[in-house]
């Protein structure tokens, strides 16, 4: 199953790769923020 | 099926990210006491009044740290008599219905309890701050839902 | 083009859609002003009347018309024109759903069913409010299974061969969701119906509760997968693209038939009567199905990236400017992707068990549902009906109609920021939703709510004003594109269906295995469920009366 998707490896992603971790740090960050403010209730 | 090597980054991360919050809230509540307002006791919806401790609604001292808060919810108010509560110590309050699903929510405190005819909610909190505060129906109940409110002063 | 008669059931549905549109954001604007005070509603309409119609008629008419016609175009494209059974089938699932909506819908007007949709027990809405819900439920199987007969022929013509990732997608959804009805059709069927009807006398509120949400969980899957599979089959096509990656893609569909289901509890966060052990297993599982939207964000930003970088685009982030901006079928898209993110993020906190407690039935949920299904899904569906209604009625999508377009897509994302943002803040400080007023008698508290920059009650009408007139924009273009706009006379002037490729070289063929995934989905809702509601069952209180209290 490896063969011809893997030139997908060739492709480059960076930008995407920057992209999602944007996403990542919102998730996080809005978790953390509701979290915060949970322990201070 | 493939992943591009990135993706396997973005995955790791986001599965990792996930474990942590998982691992966080689920270690508060368990060995922290911070699980959610429930409890497994039942009643007979059409006996409260004369089950329980929803008798004799309001404030009872259990000992010198604890307090009961019995509280009826029905269509659209509390039968609570006077309530008033020390900062301080740990309140217990248990909740039913009488009649529809309604909730005992505290505005500022993690006090939000779904409140299910037949069924007991069970809390407990403890107010660091003295003052008057505001309790609310926040699951629609019908016509008046939006009137059904009343006071706690913490003292 | 596909053939006549499945264009007619197509656009039938695309009609039954815009109408419950139509009153359903007329019903959302009216709620804005009561709650601001400018409006005055008339003795015989009711605040929680009005908020049932717009729950109903947005969340479930609208979504389930327009996913189904989305369904039939897309499946009689893929897979070739539709038999006279399934033809005959789709018929009837359109007429028995729409039945049950004018059911509900008039009982709604009535006043006999100010329940919202989710009708709660023990406040006991006329029988046939049920029986209206339980047909629409009916009808839906009923276009489900016309399509998954229309699937099983090709499968049987094509045989060995995976189906094209379209209708391996409808068929994921079609599944999820016939394993999700399960809970609300024996809820409704055994405890709503007899007690509503008086046979019996009392209900069993907590399972009637926990039914729902097993079914109320996946049901906001059946509005997200129809958005999902425009994302993955219709954008890498309008980038000039293949699907980034079939399998992944496939395989990301199939988690959701395991992961959407064995997680209604986490909506019962805070309730009685289901311990916590059984409640925290569920967010454990909800965060499972966290996974595969991850995959799917990364999968949407390799389609951009991939063909921002071919058509020239450089750097880390050149590919950006690449994209087709100007295509209004491809910027309504990407605007609802965008909207998904902080939809997602509140999402996963809502279901983090105690977390839950601040933000429970505050209006940060309303918010939160206005930034899922409200934009990220119903903006996918405007983008889609931009080109769908069209392509199924010959007509051209002239240039002032995309002009118009814009202006709709730009005044619903304005509408629904200002609207959907001052929600959240509210929210969180507080205010409950569902609620006609919540001033709480000048209540001091609640009064500091609605103080804010953003918080306030002005900013919602603002973004609920813009947001109706969006809506009365689409209305135009719906009712433009479908009887008046100019025929196409040249092949230029043919609005397409824009189905990207996939390439199934590399797909496993087990990932089309359905009994692997039914079966795995089976043990996982046996395993979250099983426990739980038979100790509901046995363990249960004397039941509740019915009570009508508005």
């Amino acid at each position: 199953m490896d063969n011809k998707q893997s030139d997908h490896d060739d492709v480059n992603l960076k930008g995407t790769l920057v992209s999602v971790f944007i996403v990542g740090i919102i998730i996080v960050a809005m978790w953390v923020a509701v979290y915060m403010m949970y322990v201070a209730r | 099926m493939h992943l591009h090597k990135y993706e396997k980054i973005w995955l790791s991360f986001g599965i990792v990210s996930l474990i942590v919050f998982l691992s966080v809230v689920g270690v508060s509540a368990f060995s922290q006491d911070h699980t959610p307002s429930g409890g497994m006791e039942t009643i007979d919806p059409e006996k409260v009044n004369e089950t329980a401790p929803f008798d004799n609604p309001g404030v009872t001292q259990l000992d010198e740290d604890t307090y009961q808060v019995a509280i009826v919810a029905l269509a659209f108010g509390y039968t609570a008599p006077d309530l008033r509560v020390p900062a301080g110590k740990e309140i217990i309050f248990k909740v039913t219905s009488t009649d529809v699903v309604h909730s005992f929510t505290i505005d500022n405190t993690k006090v939000n309890m779904m409140v299910v005819p037949g069924r007991i909610t069970t809390k407990s909190y403890t107010f660091e701050e003295p003052g008057k505060y505001l309790i609310l129906c926040n699951e629609y109940c019908g016509t008046g839902h939006h009137m059904m409110y009343t006071e706690i002063e913490v003292y | 083009m596909i053939a006549y008669s499945d264009r007619k059931i197509a656009l039938w549905h695309i009609g039954v859609a815009y109408t419950a549109f139509l009153i359903g954001t007329l019903m959302g604007v009216l709620q804005v002003f009561v709650r601001n005070d400018s409006l005055e509603l008339p003795a015989w309409l009711d605040y929680y009347q009005v908020l049932t119609a717009h729950g109903v008629l947005l969340a479930l008419i609208y979504t389930t018309f327009f996913i189904f016609a989305f369904f039939i175009t897309g499946m009689s494209k893929s897979l070739g024109s539709f038999g006279p059974k399934v033809r005959l089938f789709s018929w009837i699932g359109l007429w028995v759903t729409l039945l049950g909506t004018v059911i509900a819908t008039v009982l709604i007007i009535i006043g006999e069913a100010s329940v919202l949709y989710t009708f709660y027990a023990p406040m006991q809405a006329n029988g046939f409010y049920y029986v209206g819900l339980a047909l629409v439920i009916v009808g839906t199987w009923i276009s489900s299974f016309a399509l998954v007969g229309h699937y099983l022929g090709w499968r049987r013509r094509n045989k060995g061969q995976l189906s094209p990732l379209f209708a391996f997608m409808t068929i994921t959804t079609i599944v999820m969701w016939i394993i999700a009805c399960l809970g609300v059709v024996a809820t409704v069927l055994f405890q709503y119906i007899p007690w509503a009807f008086g046979w019996t006398d009392t209900i069993n509120v907590e399972l009637s509760r926990s039914l729902f949400w097993y079914f109320g969980h996946p049901l906001v899957y059946f509005w997200l997968l129809p958005a999902y599979i425009a994302w993955y089959t219709i954008v890498p096509k309008l980038l000039g693209v293949k699907v980034f990656s079939d399998s992944l893609a496939r395989l990301a569909f199939v988690l959701f038939i395991l992961f959407s289901i064995p997680v209604g509890f986490h909506h019962q966060l805070t309730e009685p009567g289901i311990s916590n052990f059984w409640k925290f297993l569920q967010v454990v599982l909800t965060f499972m199905v966290i996974v595969p939207s991850l995959m799917t964000a990364f999968s949407m930003f390799a389609t951009f990236e991939i063909a921002g970088r071919k058509k020239g685009g450089t750097g880390l982030f050149g590919w950006f400017k690449k994209l087709p901006w100007k295509d209004v079928r491809f910027t309504s898209i990407f605007i609802a992707m965008v909207f998904f993110i902080p939809g997602g993020a509140g999402g996963i906190i809502n279901a983090s068990f105690q977390l839950n407690e601040v933000v429970h039935n505050t209006l940060w949920i309303v918010g939160h549902f206005h930034i899922t299904v409200g934009t990220p899904v119903a903006m996918t569906f405007m983008g889609l009906t931009f080109w769908l209604i069209p392509y199924l009625t010959g007509r051209r999508f002239t240039k002032r109609m995309q002009i118009l377009g814009f202006i709709q897509i730009i005044t619903w994302s304005i509408g629904m920021l200002l609207m959907s943002t001052a929600q959240h803040v509210l929210g969180l400080l507080g205010a409950p939703r569902r609620t006609a007023y919540s001033g709480y008698n000048d209540h001091p508290a609640a009064m500091e709510w609605f103080e804010g920059i953003v918080s306030n009650h002005l900013t919602m009408a603002i973004g609920g004003t813009i947001l109706f007139l969006s809506a009365m924009i689409l209305m135009y273009i719906v009712i433009m594109t479908m009887f008046v706009s100019p025929k196409a006379e040249t092949p230029e002037q043919m609005v397409e269906f824009p189905l990207a490729e996939s390439d199934m070289s590399n797909t496993p063929k087990w990932l089309e295995n359905w009994w692997i995934w039914i079966g795995i989905a089976a043990v996982l809702i046996i395993v979250a469920y099983a426990i739980p509601i038979s100790q509901m069952i046995q363990h249960a209180p004397p039941g509740s009366k019915g009570f009508i209290t508005w």
